[in-house]
């Protein structure tokens, strides 16, 4: 049984029954989940939670549906790793990172996607399709085929290898869009009234689908001993994570989970070439006009976001901030994050450790506070990021000779200052 | 300048069930006058109180959001399709 009473317009208010709306008849905007918390607060306790499966769906009281066999590949209570030696080189106290990198098909996305197909097989749909970036394809390509339901992904035709290759592998149908993600997103937004019958996730589906992004908030204060953190850093594509955040913590404080009444700080990441949020942050202005996106980190390439208002709000309520790295940036946290926590992250990781880096260097993000850095993708999806920059050190014969030669020119070159770290051009000892 | 408009489900309550109308006007905003004129209620829905467009309402115009080009001022072409779409989508 579920505690959900039913849809409210964030905008206007209007009240809507739990069925698959998005969007509020009347003025357009956004419909948001309501729930019982009365209810919730007298059901749900920490033994409840903690005798659950190791997955999102111990948190079943906050979601908004209940089912005793949940689409589910295991998405959900990752890792939350100390970050001491990235704490030391930022200058930062206590920093967690929150590995997201660890879900099934590698990102944060499985969360959403188990919730949203959850919801979508309850109210009948057979086909579940989606609007990606990358990550959201290959969840919910996956999580599709696991539930026995047809799926049809729609993804800009410029996509990483590797997010296309492994959407295909599970089966579903995959078309390429000549655009970038937000002619995508426009073009099954235009579907999803020609093709009722389908579920796309981050659309129709979409009031259901945010709701799964919580979790990241009940995993980090239950990891953390049911303490909320004092800042966290959210990347922001459509915002959607951000504010899902925000609820989470909130939603925690409201049914007596914590201790103490949370009161945690929500700072934005976005890579430059697709910025409009730290654009308006920046401005002081409410305004948030859409860009034309031109960026490495692809998972946060939309231009036009749909809750960059409200990602916006919470983070000026919250004393937060909202920052913007370039494509180098990215990259050198990426390598950061690698070799100080031994986490290889996807481009939009680099620009969330990027950013952390830019606003404790600021003062923005405090050594006193304990902070929680969210990284939602793994590495291994977009490693043409890193193509021309990575590569190994030395390239020899399979001779004892040959490796000593090698290593010692590289202990030299190093010791002259040159990087640590993998270098192509000190290619050494190479057989003729 | 004869235009097609396509409207989202959310609205075709209005049009009596039609997912695509044609209507004459010369610029975005002319042309959505006439869908209102031919339809009422579609202004209400689209228009704040202040005649611009709601900041959940996305308006294209072969395929480009009019907020790129000249708003409500955009001039159009016959033969052009404007489509309405809710813009709270993706991500």
């Amino acid at each position: 049984m579920d505690f959900v009473t039913g849809l409210r317009c964030r905008e206007c208010g209007r009240a809507y029954p739990a069925e698959a709306l998005h969007v509020c008849d009347y003025c357009f905007g956004p419909l948001e989940v309501t729930y019982d918390y009365e209810r919730i607060g007298a059901t749900v306790t920490r033994e409840r939670i903690a005798s659950g499966p190791r997955t999102i769906w111990r948190y079943c009281d906050l979601l908004p549906v209940a089912d005793a066999n949940p689409v589910d590949l295991g998405a959900g209570f990752t890792p939350l790793v100390r970050a001491d030696r990235l704490a030391a080189e930022l200058g930062l106290g206590e920093l967690w990172i929150k590995d997201d990198t660890a879900n099934p098909t590698g990102s944060f996305k499985d969360r959403v996607v188990s919730v949203a197909l959850t919801k979508a097989r309850q109210l009948g749909f057979k086909v579940a399709a989606c609007a990606s970036t990358g990550n959201l394809a290959n969840s919910v390509a996956a999580h599709a085929a696991r539930a026995g339901m047809e799926s049809v992904v729609l993804i800009p035709s410029d996509l990483e290898t590797a997010k296309i290759t492994m959407t295909t592998v599970y089966g579903g149908r995959v078309i390429a869009v000549e655009g970038n993600y937000d002619d995508v997103n426009r073009l099954c937004a235009e579907l999803t009234s020609e093709r009722p019958s389908w579920a796309f996730v981050n659309v129709n589906v979409r009031t259901y689908y945010a709701e799964g992004s919580k979790t990241l908030a009940f995993e980090v204060a239950e990891q953390l001993g049911w303490q909320a953190p004092d800042h966290v850093v959210v990347p922001v594509g459509s915002g959607s994570q951000l504010t899902k955040v925000a609820k989470g913590f909130d939603e925690l404080g409201r049914v007596g989970l914590l201790d103490e009444a949370p009161s945690v700080r929500i700072s934005g990441a976005q890579a430059e070439g697709c910025s409009p949020v730290a654009t308006a942050f920046a401005e002081g202005t409410d305004a948030i006009r859409p860009v034309k996106p031109s960026t490495i980190a692809k998972s946060l390439a939309i231009g036009n976001p749909a809750d960059g208002w409200y990602a916006l709000d919470v983070i000026r309520k919250s004393g937060g901030s909202c920052a913007s790295v370039t494509d180098d940036e990215i990259l050198e946290g990426i390598r950061l994050l690698a070799r100080t926590e031994g986490i290889f992250a996807e481009t939009a990781g680099g620009v969330t450790i990027a950013t952390l880096a830019k606003l404790a260097a600021q003062g923005v993000v405090r050594s006193d506070e304990r902070v929680v850095a969210m990284v939602t993708g793994h590495g291994l999806k977009t490693v043409e990021a890193l193509s021309g920059t990575a590569g190994p050190c030395a390239t020899i014969t399979p001779t004892l000779d040959a490796f000593d030669e090698a290593f010692a020119r590289l202990e030299e070159y190093d010791s002259k200052g040159g990087p640590t770290t993998a270098n192509p051009s000190v290619q050494v000892a190479r057989s003729n | 300048m004869r235009i097609s408009i396509r409207v989202p489900t959310q609205l075709r309550t209005l049009t009596g069930g039609a997912g695509e109308v044609a209507v004459d006007g010369s610029t975005v905003g002319e042309a959505l006058k006439a869908l209102d004129a031919a339809h009422p209620g579609f202004a209400g829905r689209l228009f704040d109180d202040n005649g611009q467009l709601r900041r959940f309402v996305n308006v294209f115009l072969a395929d480009e959001d009019v907020r790129f080009l000249d708003g409500l001022n955009t001039p159009v072409t016959d033969g052009q399709t404007l489509s309405i779409v809710p813009a709270v989508a993706g991500g």
